[in-house]
């Protein structure tokens, strides 16, 4: 039956191998992958900008991107194609409440540069390449 | 209680208990949010109100796990803790930074990002009071007549856990970057390194409950951890199929999370063995309960649940959904929650001299969240799975899908509301213990032994 020294040697042997696998596929994945799925040359200003309001107003303890967030508001990736730019502008800067039916949401009344730098963000995350997500309904009515 | 110093244990749990009870305060806001009833979201937006439910989960754990280790450290060790002063330093510091992060949340003061929502500027205090924490334990172990496997499984888990918090610090531009690095701390902690301290603790309570021998055990401690990183470092790949990396992650991520349950079942084996192979009848029941509990529901809360939507097939429909909800909320309890609140049960008739073993409400408290809790998993999978069939497979408007969920929202207050009474009745056994005592102080463990208590100091 199994040792103690063995159990230990099993530990550490298992924790080395599957971390240096790990670090080499994150090291394979920062330099080869990102590069071609999203797109860091179109990473303007604006759209860090964007990043950032997205991250100050926690926009994801309600809304998800890439698949997430907290799944009580909208998946927003790919909310360009979906919305447009006037929709989404008009959530954004209205100080008024906000509730499509009746969940509501915080009025910002971001200004009119803040409004088109989260639209910039979410042209950028709406490019990115997710391998498929969000995926097509698949059952046909 | 053996050293004077383990008293520090106490106030650690009874912030714990105190920062619990507001988590569920929080988390019935969202629950009535949900349902449709969010009257107070000028002054709780759920935005606000998840970042405060999420955080205290995350502070009052890491409260517990610290409290645990100044109860197990100076007993492993056999020697006091190198600072007690400091250590209520830290804990009064760690309590000031964690509450003025989560009061910040309530004005819009965050770095809003899942799970780790503290703003950088506290990031930094955070690590300086962890670095403390880590100092007084590490110092305590080496300057210790003894060096076990379990103060140092239980060290090393939560030294890690310091060091992973680092890369979640740092800011990226780059939105899938960001995501990439963000699972290094989320990921790394619950699938990773947590796991260490639960075994750890697991493997303490076990020690001290059943009376089997340390070195089989500790064995099986090792085991267990090995499948931990063996399944859990590669697993982190099952955050990554859909943010913007490569497909190489679903092949990798797929096979190792799949192998993720096999440490959960272990764990669960490894408790039950240990349990049926008990050489000495302890007389404190309840905490046996809740080590067994804990072993038992991480298997099915963060082992099957989890396993049950890892595939990249499925996890396609359900990322992003309730199911992950379904999923998190047993797995935190199971693997986290019971874990701490066994330590508690153990502890608390050591620290106080108060043996109040196996009273009523003691045993209606394990029953009552367990059961409650069911049914919560029970109501967010149901809320899930209808949501993924309406939404993703028939792409339904995600407003009306949710207008068809409220009432399984319905379900999860009632079960919500039983689950909140049994961890309700937990705190209140743990106010009616009282404060720590030094008379509690030389006494050791007791056992039954031929249907006589006996004092294992005393023997």
């Amino acid at each position: 039956m199994l040792s103690k020294s063995q159990a230990r040697i099993f530990f550490i042997g298992a924790t080395a191998f599957t971390f240096v696998v790990f670090l080499g596929l994150t090291w394979n994945s920062l330099s080869r992958e990102v590069p071609v799925q999203t797109n860091p040359e179109n990473l303007t200003a604006q759209v860090i900008e964007g990043k950032k309001l997205w991250e100050s107003n926690n926009c994801m303890g309600c809304h998800t991107i890439f698949g997430e967030g907290a799944y009580y508001a909208p998946e927003l990736t790919r909310v360009v194609e979906r919305r447009g730019e006037a929709f989404i502008k008009a959530v954004l800067m209205t100080d008024q409440p906000w509730a499509p039916r009746g969940r509501k949401m915080v009025a910002y009344a971001m200004s009119e540069e803040e409004a088109s730098n989260m639209v910039e963000f979410f042209k950028w995350a709406g490019e990115v390449d997710l391998n498929g997500f969000p995926p097509k309904p698949s059952i046909k009515r | 209680m053996k050293y004077h110093s383990q008293k520090v244990a106490y106030w650690f749990f009874a912030a714990a208990m105190l920062l619990l009870f507001l988590q569920l305060f929080y988390g019935f806001i969202m629950g009535f949010a949900r349902m449709g009833f969010d009257g107070w979201h000028e002054i709780f937006p759920f935005n606000t109100a998840r970042a405060v439910h999420t955080n205290l989960l995350v502070f009052w754990i890491l409260l517990g796990f610290m409290g645990a280790a100044y109860y197990i450290i100076p007993e492993e060790a056999q020697r006091e803790l190198v600072s007690v002063k400091l250590a209520y330093i830290q804990l009064i510091s760690f309590l000031l930074v964690g509450v003025a992060a989560l009061i910040g949340y309530h004005f819009n003061y965050w770095e809003g990002r899942k799970f780790l929502e503290i703003p950088r500027p506290l990031d930094w205090l955070v690590v300086i009071n962890v670095l403390t924490f880590l100092g007084i334990i590490l110092a305590t172990i080496f300057k210790g007549k003894k060096r076990t496997t379990t103060a140092l499984v239980l060290a090393m888990g939560l030294m890690f856990a310091g060091l992973l918090y680092l890369p979640g610090m740092i800011f990226f531009d780059n939105q899938t970057v960001d995501s990439f690095f963000r699972w290094w701390v989320v990921h790394l902690w619950v699938e990773g390194v947590w796991l260490l301290v639960m075994g750890g603790i697991l493997a303490f309570l076990l020690i001290k409950l059943t009376g089997v021998d340390r070195e089989v055990i500790e064995k099986w401690l090792y085991v267990i951890i090995g499948l931990t990183f063996l399944s859990g470092i590669l697993g982190t790949g099952h955050h990554y199929y859909y943010i913007g990396v490569g497909k190489i992650w679903m092949i990798i991520g797929g096979i190792f999370s799949m192998l993720e349950p096999l440490v959960f079942l272990a764990m669960a084996l490894f408790a039950m063995a240990m349990y049926r192979r008990n050489e000495k009848k302890h007389p404190n029941k309840t905490a046996l309960y809740w080590t067994i509990g804990s072993a038992i529901v991480s298997f099915v809360g963060a082992g099957l649940l989890g396993m049950a939507h890892t595939l990249p097939q499925v996890n396609l429909f359900t990322h992003g959904t309730l199911v992950t909800a379904m999923h998190g909320h047993m797995a935190f309890w199971g693997a986290y929650a019971m874990i701490v609140f066994a330590i508690i049960t153990y502890a608390l008739p050591n620290l106080t001299g108060r043996k109040f073993y196996n009273t009523k409400i003691g045993q209606l408290a394990f029953w009552l969240s367990n059961i409650g809790m069911i049914g919560m998993t029970a109501a967010f999978g149901v809320a899930g799975v209808a949501q993924v069939y309406l939404e993703r497979r028939l792409g339904l408007e995600f407003g009306t899908v949710q207008k068809e969920l409220e009432v399984h929202f319905f379900v999860l207050i009632l079960a919500a509301s039983l689950f909140a009474t049994g961890v309700l009745l937990f705190i209140w056994e743990f106010y009616k213990h009282g404060g720590p005592r030094d008379e509690a102080l030389g006494e050791g463990d007791v056992f039954y032994k031929d249907s006589h208590l006996v004092n294992t100091l005393r023997q």
